[in-house]
């Protein structure tokens, strides 16, 4: 054991890192099914005993727990009911320009879902706002097939 | 079952894939940054805690026992070492050169009183016990960089075992002369 001498000061080491995990998460029969189905541009929903139809579909009941099965062809367009805009875009969310993290009830869903909506100014947003999805070039059925969605008035289909 | 609607749609998919990355830029605290230049240049520095009197390697800024800070002043610590604790990995980890079965082990290094993780290599796996003796395998010093992968893997030094037990009680009486 020997008293080492300290090497003299030195410039102040900085690394970029970089921590993955690299998940891989299986659908089951119904959000499969839902995924799947976005490849065609369709929206699957699920109907409760009480008639209320969800989107995104789940498996069973999430208040009597029964296991769902009708499906329900939902509409594409859309309600905004409450959002939060985002003023400074990071990488991952895929946005060159602001954008909104919206729930967006669509037509024949009894209950909202997450996405983006892409609006020129924060002012064009707000609860009551009719959207459309913009569907990728590309879809591999997953949510990300939708890009964002935009007011319905721009979509000409 | 769920039934399907008409018209016929796709088989469900089975599987998304869904990586987390984090990506964050480390700066080294003063401690580290000695740490990383020394092991640079090929040598290992610990530090002694002025708290518990425990060699700690590599050297943190504050003593994980007693929440002092450590000293500016390095120790020198030796290329050999004794396993502690040992586990035989059987499966791949992805990315990793690393083929399978190989030694992870918890090295103490002689002089210290805080083991790490490194690997053993060139022997036989059952050679590989709590107690044996090891030495670093340092990479060629045009290779080496800032981080403890400048040693390649540790290999058996054909030293005797050590009784980890009275090893641990010596150092630990050591270590309350410098608390």
């Amino acid at each position: 054991m020997s008293a080492g001498q300290p090497p003299a000061p030195e410039a102040l080491l900085e690394a970029e890192f970089e921590l993955g995990f690299t998940y891989s998460r299986t659908l089951g029969p119904v959000i499969g099914t839902c995924f799947a189905v976005l490849a065609n541009h369709r929206f699957l929903g699920i109907k409760r005993s009480d008639g209320s139809v969800l989107f995104p579909p789940l498996e069973y009941d999430p208040e009597t727990a029964e296991s769902l099965s009708e499906w329900v062809e939902l509409g594409d367009t859309g309600t905004v009911e409450g959002y939060c805009w985002v003023k400074h875009p990071r990488d991952k969310h895929n946005e060159l320009a602001p954008f909104a993290w919206a729930l967006i009830k669509l037509d024949g869903a009894d209950t909202p879902f997450l996405h983006k909506v892409r609006v020129p100014d924060e002012s064009v947003i707000c609860p009551g706002l009719r959207v459309k999805p913009l569907w990728v070039a590309e879809p591999q059925g997953d949510i990300t097939d939708i890009a964002a969605f935009v007011p319905a008035s721009e979509v000409n289909s | 079952m769920t039934s399907r609607p008409s018209p016929d749609i796709p088989e469900p998919k089975e599987m998304v894939e869904r990586p987390v990355y984090l990506t964050y830029r480390y700066r080294a605290n003063p401690q580290s940054n000695r740490f990383l230049h020394a092991i640079k240049q090929g040598l290992i520095l610990g530090v002694r805690s002025k708290g518990s009197g425990k060699v700690l390697v590599p050297p943190p800024g504050v003593c994980p026992e007693t929440g002092t800070l450590t000293p500016g002043e390095m120790i020198e610590l030796s290329n050999n070492g004794t396993v502690l604790s040992y586990t035989i990995v059987h499966l791949p980890i992805p990315n990793s050169k690393l083929k399978p079965p190989f030694v992870v082990a918890n090295i103490l290094l002689d002089g210290a009183d805080q083991a790490f993780s490194h690997l053993i290599a060139e022997c036989e796996l059952k050679d590989v016990q709590i107690g044996t003796r090891v030495r670093a395998k340092w990479k060629p010093e045009e290779e080496w960089d800032y981080g403890l992968e400048n040693i390649e893997y540790f290999v058996l030094s054909g030293e005797p075992a050590v009784d980890i037990e009275s090893h641990r009680e010596a150092r630990l009486q050591e270590a309350a002369k410098h608390a």
